[in-house]
């Protein structure tokens, strides 16, 4: 092992909270809840204050640390809060208000398993609150799906640039699985927090105090005005639409000379990832088209390879949430399956190439 | 009968003959309150506070849902406009992140002590280094009259047409009362501004509340019962008779919790 | 190589913290490693199980239903994964508190006495070590210079003056691993 390098086997909640303590974040908002109480609980224990002079404060509720993180966005600070899937539930009124006063803030969701209180299991069905909306008003947020634990550590530094780059929320879409796991972290130097100096030149328009060399400055998502509110929201759809040009992230694994698709994200993806290998030992030609942005969704790229492919299978753990979305790329061209499993439940490598093979591969061979 | 008067306007308006200007710390916005509603008075108050206190600079107030919902259009200062009941939470954000900068909250009853009475109580609990103006005027004002948490037993609103029903409505809920027993309160008062006198003392109140954020003290909180001749179907001079007969022996005025 | 391994029985028995020293022992050798536990309600005091893979090449899924090796602990997980070893695999269980031992014939099993022999040593808790000792004797994929650095990272500083204690632990278990067959 090089000794330069500072690795670490952390599990990935603890791995995306020393990310946000080395990306240079200000503070952290948050509420326990599994299965990502780990967050909060490896900040406590570092002293950030000590180390960083990052603030942690734990709320009474998910609601109240959406809204603490909103008054800190506002200030232009780096702010941080994640919880799992009914905690964002609540977020969402805070979501909608961060995106109407255009706040940047990064936030994890380590997905569980729902409706209701669900199970503590890991689970994608959070996808349609994710990249569709959740909270009311047209919006979006990006999306990141970590895969690995490295990803948890990595898409901290990435989510502030992106906040920052777009003044827009970034949501880290994680699962139980992500989340809890444990694997190799290669951690980077310390980013300085930035000073209020730094942050007023670079951000004009944060509230730190209305000084007397500019106009007073004023967060809200309020315009009572219908001409002016149109004009806004038309301004919120540009910017999506300059996000979804660039910023759309993918990983094609085996994909070159694969006639048949796995399109997975996240926890599944690495299930699938298991599968080709699984397939290609057996002689079949998958490929895997791994989602790391969700929104923005790569429908170009799943395009391309509907043209290449003879039949393609969505792997998530939901009744069938981002297929919708595969579908909308693929606009027909090619046959489109979804195989998830429910509950908290894990799908197997073996199982998922089974589905594969039964539902392209052997009705082929009797076609 | 102008053409009468011995003087002009503009032998007037001189600036020797200045007794009273409006602070720059107002917006030159026209405010959008009723006319006799006590926001306007509020506003100014603080302003006037923090003006006098050198303190623009370094306030950032968060506003509300409710009437006061576009404090900021009024308000030369930097604000956050915050999710009805939650500006103790943005306030906390702001404050914990910029500890240095003197962090109000503006908000009327229902947001206060209704939506966002986890908020509320919570932020007072933690003594969180921030000051609340609670203006309570037994009503929702700006959805038109509706009942509020702090709307008085047997009392009229367009969601208790036949006056209030403490049976199957609840009683009205003394908030203010409530977070004073809380050990991160540091102040606690109740004022009006229906008369001089009490625009004076709720000056004060003012006045001491910022003193106490400046010096770390913890939560304070300053409750100002006002009208709402709208809401309330009343002139404005009804409504503060009204104010006086009614939410004042509710709701009495004086110190509530003072530093030892 | 890749060993893709179950870990499985009661919570308090130390099910997890000994995937986690493998994983970290097999970090500190180079290799790609990850540890996925079960977790929640099940950590307090219900069935415990952690997959641990240890490969030198980049891990694919660190969700598995087939191993390489199970090491199971209690009858539960007896009944849960003595039919999720590839053929050709490794089973290692303690007999204490089994009541229908494995009936695979196209695996390997081995027995080590771990409960009894942690109670003889006076230490409860160097249980999980001694089964660590003998999946490492049957498996020697770590070697112990580098078991060494994994319990010294994944042991908290505080607790380093109980290395020496694990290290002795896990050559009880490299010494007392045993075929089944031998049980009787």
């Amino acid at each position: 092992m090089s000794a330069t390098k500072d690795i670490r086997l952390m599990k990935g909640n603890e791995a995306f909270a020393e990310g946000i303590i080395r990306a240079g974040c200000d503070g952290y908002f948050g509420y326990p809840i599994t299965p990502q109480s780990e967050v909060l609980e490896y900040l406590s224990i570092q002293k950030t204050k000590e180390r960083t002079g990052m603030v942690v404060l734990q709320a009474e509720s998910e609601i109240a640390s959406i809204h603490m993180v909103y008054g800190g966005a506002g200030c232009g600070k780096r702010v941080v809060t994640s919880s799992s899937s009914p905690g964002i539930s609540l977020m969402q009124e805070g979501f909608s208000y961060l995106a109407g006063a255009e706040l940047p803030c990064l936030l994890m969701n380590v997905v569980r398993g729902g409706p209701g209180l669900g199970t503590i299991q890991p689970s994608q069905s959070d996808y349609f609150q994710a990249v569709k909306g959740g909270g009311h008003g047209d919006y979006k947020m990006i999306v990141l799906a970590p895969a690995s634990v490295q990803e948890m550590y990595d898409f901290t530094k990435l989510g502030f640039d992106l906040a920052f780059k777009y003044r827009t929320q970034v949501m880290i879409l994680s699962d139980g699985a992500i989340g809890q796991m444990m694997e190799k972290v290669e951690l980077d130097e310390q980013i300085p927090r930035l000073t209020d100096e730094e942050i007023i030149k670079k951000y004009p328009w944060v509230t730190t105090g209305k000084t007397s060399d500019r106009e007073r400055n004023y967060i809200t998502s309020l315009d009572l005005n219908p001409a002016r509110h149109e004009i806004l929201n038309r301004k919120f759809q540009a910017k999506f639409k300059k996000i979804e040009q660039n910023e759309v992230r993918f990983e094609r694994i085996d994909c070159d000379d694969a006639e048949y698709l796995f399109v997975a994200y996240g926890s599944s993806a690495r299930v699938c990832e298991k599968a080709v290998q699984l397939g290609r030992a057996k002689g079949i030609k998958i490929g895997l088209l791994r989602l790391i942005t969700l929104f923005p969704f790569p429908y170009d790229e799943v395009a391309r390879l509907a043209k290449q492919v003879e039949g393609i299978l969505t792997i998530e753990m939901s009744a069938g949430q981002m297929i919708e979305d595969v579908r909308l790329g693929v606009n027909g061209a090619v046959q489109v399956e979804h195989f998830g499993r429910l509950g908290g439940i894990m799908p197997a490598p073996e199982e998922v190439l089974n589905v594969m093979e039964e539902k392209f591969i052997k009705t082929k061979v009797y076609a | 009968m102008l053409e009468t008067l011995p003087i002009t306007k503009e032998e007037i308006c001189k600036p020797e003959n200045l007794v009273y200007s409006r602070t720059h710390l107002m917006t030159d916005a026209a405010l959008s309150y009723c006319p006799g509603c006590g926001h306007g008075t509020i506003h100014r108050m603080i302003m006037e506070v923090i003006d006098e206190m050198n303190l623009q600079a370094d306030t950032i107030g968060v506003a509300p849902v409710g009437c006061s919902v576009l404090a900021y259009e009024f308000l030369n200062i930097d604000m956050q406009q915050a999710a009805h009941g939650r500006a103790p939470a943005v306030a906390t954000g702001i404050k914990r992140l910029m500890p240095n900068k003197f962090v109000f909250t503006y908000q009327g009853d229902g947001d206060l002590a209704a939506i966002g009475t986890a908020e509320t109580i919570h932020a007072c609990n933690r003594g969180e280094n921030i000051t609340i103006f609670y203006v309570n005027n037994g009503i929702y004002g700006m959805t038109g009259g509706q009942m509020a948490p702090t709307t008085l037993p047997q009392m009229k609103t367009a969601t208790s047409p036949f006056g209030r029903n403490v049976e199957t409505m609840g009683y009205p809920l003394k908030i203010t009362e409530l977070i004073a027993m809380l050990p991160g309160t540091y102040f606690v008062t109740r004022q009006s501004v229906h008369t001089a006198a009490n625009v004076r003392k709720t000056k004060k109140a003012i006045q001491k509340a910022i003193e106490y954020q400046k010096l770390n003290k913890g939560l304070s909180f300053v409750e100002i019962v006002s009208n709402c001749n709208s809401g309330w179907k009343m002139t404005p001079v009804e409504a503060n008779k009204w104010m006086e007969e009614n939410m004042f022996p509710f709701y009495p005025l004086g110190d509530i919790k003072v530093p030892k | 190589m890749t060993e893709e391994i179950i870990i499985a029985g009661f919570g308090g028995q130390g099910i997890l913290s000994m995937g986690k020293i493998l994983a970290y022992a097999g970090m500190m050798q180079d290799k790609e490693v990850s540890w996925f536990p079960s977790y929640g309600p099940e950590m307090r005091g219900g069935t415990a199980n952690v997959i641990v893979i240890i490969s030198d090449e980049r891990i694919s899924s660190p969700i598995l239903n087939q191993f390489d090796t199970a090491i199971i602990l209690n009858q539960q997980s007896m009944d849960k994964f003595e039919d999720t070893i590839k053929k050709g695999g490794l089973l290692i269980y303690d007999p204490n508190g089994i009541t229908r031992h494995p009936v695979r014939t196209d695996i390997d099993i081995y027995t080590i006495d771990a409960a009894y022999e942690s109670s003889r040593m006076k230490s409860s808790k160097v249980f999980n070590m001694i089964v660590l000792g003998g999946f490492l004797k049957l498996k020697p994929l770590i070697d112990p210079e580098h078991m060494h650095l994994g319990l010294e990272k994944s042991l908290p500083s505080r607790h380093h003056n109980l290395i020496v204690e694990n290290e002795k632990a896990i050559e009880k278990g490299k010494e007392i691993i045993m075929p089944k067959y031998l049980l009787n």
